[in-house]
């Protein structure tokens, strides 16, 4: 039989006793310990007092959590433990103090051998021209603007004229209106006021299907140009394969040693007749091709081979689709191609150049608004405009391209800017972005 | 990917020929594993217990150079990285560049919600689909764990696109892991300072973390092999994107320097990379000049090697480029984008509706397709299969051709004097020049429409039905 007793009559009853422990008690209600520290209690009771009591109300939680009760959580909430770290399993690998060091290194790419084939256009009077400046292309040992060789030249834009009013989008039109009816003058603002590299003179209105000019009257116009600009030209015709190589022919014999860019010879038209005018009056020529690798290589290997150009006379157009409008094919062409004469291949160490205006065929670039009410606004056609010719050329001059054809002056500066910058002649004050997340904007 | 040719893959599949895969051959899926078109799961006796071994070898062999990481959950996850060559026509790029839009704590509560609804709901027709952007970025301009956290909350209340967690305060970011932890959303960032902080923090919730060393690959590389140490390889390099001069020259050239260590096999720092175009704002004052070096910025590093990018502006003139610049250099280029030829009808044509004809070029299809569609016209249209080429490239090509646009109809077991009131058809603008050639193959009456599907509406209101000859 057990003696029943109260937890407050337990330190009157063991007051003066020298107990080491407690047997056989329990305890029942009203619980009531008053222990007062300092003076009064005997340190060796209070810890043997302490240590009963402990393993009493480990005795009493067990059978409360056997009612169910969640005694577990009383005593984390009442020890704190519930933020104790919990016990580490031992640790595989020891906290980490101290950042691990560690080097960046990698290699430059060994197997771009074959550098591209250095072009130049345009003729000072010491090369028997007169242009007041020439413009050099291609030349690399590396894809644009990578680090494992230096580019040796920027790329360059030529701006489209044309010796007709065509239909333009609204956005590029308001540029031209004044000279919409003068080539000339249309080629010397382009140069002045939209800081154009070259001029392309589009001899469009040769086309049998428009006015059908007469060659030797289209000659008339490169004249005119020739005259209203220092900078070297490109001659475009109208593409038309039957017209193109007479009006070409007319035109190279016009420009007789101004190394100008006879735009052009295709696999669809006789490319021999453009290649000869070329050669006798001492010109280059634009080896066109539609998005086709094989064809490129084809109609280079006939133009060096069957017409006996000489490397330094070749640029090649492997055709520019507009920024959702097939820009996927086009940029993979070009690299594939830049890649294919970086390794090796001689019939496509060429360097390019790209009809960006096309862009200006993309919907997204005219229309005032989406036809699909669907779609989220496009917002103001004349923001929208410029920026699709800009990523159109700026995709084409990260896959190798080296020469722009181009027309709205404000895609002509930022693509010059972006890709200047690229090249590294932009200087530029330098700007701290440790912090950006908290830059106000 | 460690191994390129499918004899090497097949080695060690179990060679039963099953075809549970849907392949005939265990060699025809090796090569499909190669190409990245099947998962090594679809192949059902290789999961089986005795073959764990080779099952595991053969996962790591094809486990592609950059790791892949996972941002958000649900529908709207997002996933980067996952690259195994350099130029896209070698294989291609997988998880094209996550694209997110910035909102800060200081701003406006309705402004925060409005502009994080406009990112959500921004979308543009393409090719059958809609292309849309994709995370939300929540930067702590306050300095206020309790701000950073509210504006947090509020974004994961208003949209399920996935998140960035954007301060180097390690309080802040714990703030906004707190109300968004279950949305695993992007820590931005760990840098030389925090690391420790923000390591542990990445690690207690278990979610991807950015590394953030500007202009520093050493400094980058060490965050990554340390981070991957304490145990985490849901790791993002941010290298610095410095918006303009010779540092922007500097960005490219870390980008590529990064990406080709990473398919090289420098595992230490194999993983996607994050560009900030966002900076070109602290470059610019005007908003359309910032607005367009930023899309310009975001442009060049969508195409070298940006797995995911934080922008600014959501003018249209700056989404629209970028959405569709992304879209080209993630475009598989091993397959051209079709639709199967034959006759599609849009609406409900009847005798007298007309007879449309484009190509199959899949974005010419879904053009035209479109815009015929939502003006409500009924017609018949025929994709004639031009080898996946646009009108234009396809006539001077002669993949569109008189004979084609004949048999293309035919084929499809339509009888144009039968089966309409008019026989007539209408070929489109740029395909013009065939029209005496298409009235002779097919006796039918041509008319030519106009050369941007945009202008059906107005063209039929004037040309449809066609005058009786």
């Amino acid at each position: 039989m057990t003696k029943k007793m109260k937890l407050s009559q337990l330190s009157d009853i063991l007051q003066d006793l020298d107990v080491e422990s407690l047997e056989g008690v329990t305890i029942e209600g009203d619980i009531e310990l008053n222990i007062t520290g300092g003076g009064g209690l005997n340190p060796a009771l209070a810890y043997a007092l302490g240590n009963e009591i402990s393993q009493i109300s480990l005795h009493m939680a067990n059978i409360g959590r056997m009612l169910g009760f969640p005694a577990e959580q009383l005593f984390a909430s009442a020890f704190g433990l519930g933020e104790m770290p919990q016990p580490e399993a031992l640790p595989t690998s020891p906290k980490i103090q101290e950042l691990l060091a560690s080097k960046f290194e990698v290699a430059k790419v060994d197997n771009w051998k074959n550098p591209i084939q250095e072009v130049t256009l345009g003729a000072t009077s010491g090369d028997g021209g007169s242009r007041k400046s020439t413009v050099t292309i291609g030349g690399e040992n590396a894809l644009p603007y990578y680090f494992d060789a230096e580019m040796p030249h920027r790329n360059y834009v030529t701006m489209d004229v044309f010796d007709m009013p065509i239909g333009m989008a609204k956005a590029v039109k308001g540029n031209y209106e004044d000279v919409i009816n003068d080539p000339a003058e249309w080629a010397k603002k382009v140069v002045r006021d939209f800081n154009a590299d070259m001029v392309t003179i589009h001899l469009i209105s040769t086309d049998p299907l428009i006015n059908d000019t007469p060659a030797k009257e289209a000659a008339k116009v490169v004249e005119d140009v020739l005259q209203a600009v220092d900078v070297p030209i490109v001659i475009g015709g109208s593409g038309n394969p039957e017209k193109d190589p007479e009006v070409l022919e007319r035109a190279a014999e016009v420009a007789e040693g101004e190394r100008v860019l006879l735009a052009s010879a295709s696999l669809n038209l006789d490319y021999e007749r453009i290649a000869k005018a070329a050669m006798d009056y001492g010109h280059n020529v634009l080896s066109w091709t539609q998005l086709e690798i094989n064809a490129q290589k084809e109609l280079n290997r006939k133009l060096m081979k069957q017409c006996n150009v000489p490397r330094e006379r070749i640029v090649m157009d492997p055709t520019t689709a507009a920024l959702g409008y097939g820009l996927d094919y086009a940029y993979t062409n070009m690299e594939r191609i830049r890649l294919a004469g970086l390794m090796g291949d001689d019939e496509l160490t060429f360097p390019m150049s790209s009809g960006t205006t096309n862009a200006w065929g993309a919907r997204e670039a005219w229309m005032v608004s989406s036809p699909l009410n669907q779609d989220s606004d496009w917002g103001p056609r004349e923001y929208r405009g410029p920026i699709w010719e800009i990523v159109t050329g700026l995709a084409l001059s990260l896959a190798g391209n080296d020469m722009f054809m181009m027309m709205h002056p404000t895609s002509v500066q930022v693509l010059k800017e972006i890709t200047q910058t690229l090249y590294g002649s932009i200087e530029s004050e330098e700007i701290d972005i440790t912090n950006w997340i908290g830059a106000e904007v | 990917m460690k191994i390129n040719s499918p004899l090497e893959a097949y080695k060690f599949l179990p060679a039963t020929n099953c075809g549970e895969c849907g392949e005939a051959t265990c060699m025809a899926f090796a090569a499909h594993l190669i190409d990245r078109s099947h998962k090594l799961t679809d192949c059902k006796p290789i999961l089986e217990a005795k073959f764990k071994k080779k099952y595991e070898e053969l996962d790591a062999l094809l486990a592609p150079e950059i790791r892949e990481v996972e941002i958000g959950v649900g529908d709207k996850i997002v996933k980067i990285g996952g690259d195994d060559v350099l130029y896209r026509h070698k294989l291609t790029f997988f998880n094209q560049t996550a694209y997110a839009y910035d909102v800060t704590d200081s701003m406006d509560e309705k402004d925060l919600v409005e502009r994080v609804k406009y990112v959500q709901d921004f979308k543009k027709f393409y090719v059958g689909n809609f292309l849309t952007v994709d995370m939300v970025a929540v930067r702590c301009t306050s300095k206020d764990p309790a701000k950073f956290a509210a504006a947090v909350k509020k974004v994961v209340e208003t949209t399920d696109l996935p998140i960035i967690l954007c301060s180097f305060d390690p309080a802040v970011l714990k703030a906004g892991l707190e109300v968004s932890k279950d949305r695993n959303p992007l820590l931005y960032a760990a840098n030389k300072d925090n690391w420790k902080e923000v390591g542990e923090l990445a690690l207690e919730y278990d979610v991807p973390v950015t590394l953030f060393a500007p202009d520093d690959l050493d400094m980058l590389k060490t965050l990554a092999k340390t981070f991957a140490e304490m145990g985490t390889e849901k790791l993002v390099l941010d290298p610095g994107t410095f918006p303009t001069g010779k540092q922007l020259k500097q960005t490219l050239t870390n980008f590529l320097k990064v990406r080709r260590a990473g398919i090289d096999g420098d595992r230490e720092i194999a993983y996607p990379i994050m560009a900030v175009p966002f900076t070109a704002w602290m470059a610019h004052d005007d908003p359309v000049s910032a607005s367009y070096w930023e899309t310009v910025v975001a442009s060049v590093f969508t195409i070298k090697y940006g797995d995911i990018m934080i922008l600014h502006s959501t003018e249209p003139y700056a989404m629209l480029p970028e959405l569709h610049i992304r879209d080209t250099i993630y475009t598989d280029p091993r397959k051209p984008v079709t639709v199967d030829p034959g006759m599609y009808k849009v609406g409900e044509p009847t005798a007298d509706s007309p007879v449309l004809v484009t190509t199959n070029f899949a974005l010419t299809y879904y053009t035209v397709e479109s815009d015929i569609a939502s003006n409500k016209i009924d017609c018949f249209l025929w994709a004639i299969d031009t080898d996946g080429i646009g009108v234009e490239a396809a006539v001077a090509g002669g993949q569109l051709t008189a004979e084609k646009i004949k048999k293309g109809i035919e084929d499809s077991g339509f009888d144009l004097k039968k089966d309409t009131s008019h026989n007539t058809v209408v070929i489109p603008g740029l395909a013009a020049r065939l029209q005496g050639d298409v009235e002779d193959a097919t006796g039918a009456n041509v008319m030519v429409g106009p050369a941007d599907s945009g202008r059906i509406p107005g063209w039929m209101e004037k040309n449809w039905p066609p005058q009786k000859k």
